[in-house]
């Protein structure tokens, strides 16, 4: 059985034409966004069929808006799919962010003014979440499924205790701004999403420690006996895919006004789901932070055209979890062919 | 600078098992150094010294007369020591280049990013030097095996750049999966890189150990037994250093009254696209059929298919004069057809698990209440009558079974199948593989036993010599099809030149 080699023309010359995504872990264009972008086209056709309405320029831009923070949270959240890890806690992320950073900043409840330094303190305390949840998984050697669903509690836990009498509404303008104000015709929200996913996608594609998490996801016992240090990247990529959900729970927060400790409700499935979408196949070692921004994407195609036909949000769910499914059968089945056992 | 290593003292025990008992060494600068020895002779625990991945309990290990310690595999790799694994240590969705710099500072990186450029032209430099032209951006896991060695070959040559003297390499068994026009080419490399690096060969194929290495080193229970020049020793030598007794000539098979027997399986032009087109042939009770061919050649699949592990496109298949569908292994094992897969450790068996839970995980049911609720006590007893009969040296039956060599696994796994009350038909899928000659000899005498008690096996043979030996009759298979037969019963052997004539 000898895999061919050969790319097909399209594929070189999508190459030649896209030197910047060509260059993605030096993989061909169609083979890394081929799926995601006929997908994208294909659901856009199809729904601007039935309603009419789906490619106007205004529905096009709220799909955008809609999709920028859940792809931040899915860029983030690839760094542990690919290392063949999950990481269950980012809805608790989002929710510790969104209330600790609306408790900082000037805000209605207290007189707490901490601007900037406020903001970075949520994000610190995201942080923190994401080395608990390394330490316990790489050092402790406890399973990241089990580990990050316990840290997912105890990130909505936290969020609520620290709920004040009253919803605290943020009056900072700093994070208030990026939700305001906009740039030919997008939020800030929007370019805070492109920066973080294009930053993500240079850190997995051109730095040791992203090739080191593919190692990771390739297989991790032969880095082990090769002499490489695995526990320092893992903790690492935790704390990437919760500094990540700290700042997708962060933006939501200003695009709400207010800390809320049900902000994160809903962002997990979507999360895994696009990163699947995108490629990652939660076996590791593949997939990417960009791809999986593309996965938001999709998902948000689906939901928006979805509600544009009439669906109600009971069959949206039934359709968006079918939808996910569908897609990692059939991107997995030349996967798990080559698992070869017969035992 | 000449990079010599000694070892002096060497010991290293786990638990109870003594592996090496003060082992003295050397390996030269530049000379290519075999190592030979059976299974559990110390030779694994040796080479996870040499690169760092074990300690030594006592002794020390010595770089031109100066003590190092190899405490892991990243100091063996600064001492410019480097192994290439059996089973590969190659990560298999990353790519070509990215392997080979894997375990080493990325050769271009500029304000901390990586250039995918220059590390795909610094990995085709490696490859260069090797005379490899293999893609530096595919994943190595589109590869195929021998394409892999190469490459795990340039990630371990690509030490010499990080030391300012000849690196030593280990070669792992490197031949045991590799077709002769594939050994070929890595000899031809290992000359090339003679006298540009220390070379410690291991394998289980004298003949080859003899061809390639200056020196060979003969170990024995943990202990060296013997150390000469290649040159003032030959094959049968060897094998009486390294097994303690002289080689009894391979028993001939020749029993005239199995060829009347009744024919249990007969095929009848068995095709499965890509794999193999038009096999046809016939296989009687108690008789050895041999399948011999390079890697591709369909024999291993014709294996997988008869186990309903392959898709059959087309062709019909009778088993004891009934007609068999060859849907999935579940129906082929209530048959009567066993299955010993050329990858023991992925495929052969539980490798967490216990020899006696190992030997009774297919079979076990048969000893317990209506097959359902387990007799434990039952099922041990059927599992440690036949250990004690296939002589598996254990600690006891509840060790796990990654403990034991490779010889002793096979056996377990050997047990697993006669564990059963109506074997019919054993497929033997390389079982020799990682086995030494001696381990070999007793799991053939094993299958000859049983053999003589009505069962049939088709074995697929890692070389033809021992194709030769255990045969009754042989089939030669080329590019999915049989393009010789030869039953040595009806005269003289058939010359290994006349089977390889059909192989290639």
């Amino acid at each position: 059985m000898t895999p061919s080699r050969t790319r097909s023309p399209a594929s070189r010359a999508a190459q030649r034409w896209s030197p910047l995504l060509a260059g993605l872990r030096g993989r061909p264009f169609w083979a890394q966004f081929g799926g995601s972008v006929a997908a994208l086209i294909v659901l856009s056709a199809g729904f601007q069929l039935i309603s009419g309405s789906f490619l106007t320029l205004g529905n096009l831009r709220s799909v955008v808006e809609a999709a920028a923070v859940p792809a931040i949270i899915a860029a983030g959240i690839s760094f542990v799919v690919i290392m063949g890890a999950i990481d269950l806690s980012v809805e608790g992320v989002m929710a510790t962010a969104s209330m600790v950073a609306a408790l900082l900043v000037a805000n209605g409840v207290n007189t707490n003014h901490l601007g900037v330094l406020g903001i970075l303190l949520a994000l610190a305390v995201s942080l923190a979440f994401g080395l608990a949840n390394g330490i316990l998984n790489a050092l402790m050697r406890m399973p990241s499924l089990i580990v990050t669903l316990g840290m997912w509690f105890i990130g909505l836990g936290t969020a609520a205790v620290l709920f004040p009498q009253r919803v605290p509404q943020i009056r900072d303008d700093l994070l208030l701004g990026v939700a305001r104000h906009g740039l030919l015709g997008f939020s800030l929200v929007v370019y805070v999403a492109l920066v973080f996913v294009a930053s993500a996608q240079a850190v997995l594609s051109h730095t040791t420690f992203g090739r080191m998490v593919y190692a990771i996801g390739g297989d991790e016992a032969l880095l082990a006996s090769s002499g490489l240090r695995t526990r320092g990247i893992k903790i690492a990529a935790f704390c990437v895919s919760s500094l990540f959900a700290g700042v997708g729970g962060l933006l939501l927060s200003a695009q709400l006004g207010s800390g809320n400790a049900n902000i994160g409700n809903g962002h997990l499935f979507p999360a895994i789901s696009a990163s699947v979408l995108g490629g990652t196949l939660l076996t590791g070692g593949r997939g990417g932070a960009v791809q999986s921004a593309l996965g938001a994407l999709i998902l948000e195609v689906l939901n928006n055209g979805l509600i544009q036909i009439g669906a109600g949000p009971y069959t949206r769910n039934i359709i968006s979890g079918a939808v996910i499914l569908t897609a990692f059968a059939a991107s997995g089945v030349h996967r798990r062919q080559l698992l070869r056992v017969v035992k | 600078m000449t990079g010599t290593i000694t070892l002096r003292g060497i010991r290293k025990t786990y638990g109870p098992v003594t592996a090496l008992e003060t082992l003295d060494l050397e390996i030269r600068a530049g000379e290519v150094l075999g190592l030979i020895g059976q299974n559990g002779s110390g030779k694994s625990t040796l080479l996870r010294i040499l690169s760092g991945l074990a300690l030594p309990d006592r002794g020390e290990v010595l770089l031109d007369g100066r003590p190092i310690v190899l405490d892991s595999a990243a100091t063996a790799r600064r001492h410019g020591i480097g192994m290439v694994h059996q089973e590969q240590s190659l990560i298999p969705n990353l790519s070509v280049a990215e392997n080979i710099f894997l375990d080493k500072a990325h050769p271009a990186k500029r304000h901390g990013l990586c250039r995918w450029s220059s590390l795909n032209k610094a990995a085709r430099a490696q490859l260069n030097k090797l005379g490899v032209d293999l893609p530096t951006t595919v994943p190595v896991e589109t590869l195929r095996f021998s394409e892999r060695q190469q490459v795990e070959f340039a990630k371990v040559l690509a030490i010499e750049e990080l030391v300012d003297r000849p690196p030593v390499i280990l070669l792992d068994e490197p031949t045991s999966l590799l077709t002769p026009d594939e050994i070929r080419a890595l000899f031809f490399q290992i000359n090339r890189l003679r006298g540009r690096a220390s070379i410690v060969f291991v394998s289980h194929r004298l003949e080859e150990v003899l061809e390639i290495s200056d020196r060979v080193v003969v170990l024995t229970d943990g202990r060296k037994v013997a150390e000469r020049a290649s040159a003032s020793v030959d094959r049968e030598e060897l094998y009486e250093m390294m097994v303690g007794r002289q080689r009894a000539p391979a028993a001939t098979r020749l029993r005239p009254e199995t060829r009347h027997a009744p024919p249990l399986l007969q095929l009848e032009a068995l095709t499965s696209l890509p794999h193999f087109r038009n096999v046809t042939f016939q296989l009687g009770r108690g008789e050895i059929l041999g399948i011999v061919g390079v890697l591709g050649s369909g024999a291993e699949e014709l294996c997988r298919g008869l186990f309903g592990v392959l898709r059959i496109d087309a062709g019909r298949v009778r088993f004891g004069g009934e007609p068999l569908k060859l849907a999935a292994p579940r129906a082929a094992v209530q048959q009567g057809i066993g299955y010993l897969p050329a990858n023991r450790r992925a495929e052969g068996m539980l490798p967490g698990r216990s020899l006696t839970e190992n030997a009774v995980v297919t079979f076990g049911h048969q000893y317990d209440w209506k097959r359902c609720v387990r007799n434990k006590a039952r099922e041990d007893a059927a599992a440690l009558q036949w250990m004690r009969r296939l002589k598996v040296k254990m600690d006891k039956p509840s060790a796990p079974i990654a403990s034991l060599s490779g010889g002793n696994q096979q056996k377990i796994v050997l047990a697993k199948w006669l564990l059963a009350h109506d074997l019919r038909l054993l497929l033997l899928d390389h079982p020799s593989r990682g086995l030494d000659p001696g381990a070999r000899d007793e799991l053939f005498a094993v299958v000859r036993e049983q053999v003589e008690q009505g069962l049939s096996v088709i074995f697929v043979a890692d070389t033809i010599s021992e194709l030769i030996e255990l045969s009754d009759r042989i089939i030669v298979m080329r590019d999915g099809e049989v393009t010789a037969e030869f039953d040595p019963r009806s005269g003289a052997l058939p010359k290994e030149e006349q089977i390889v004539a059909a192989m290639v």
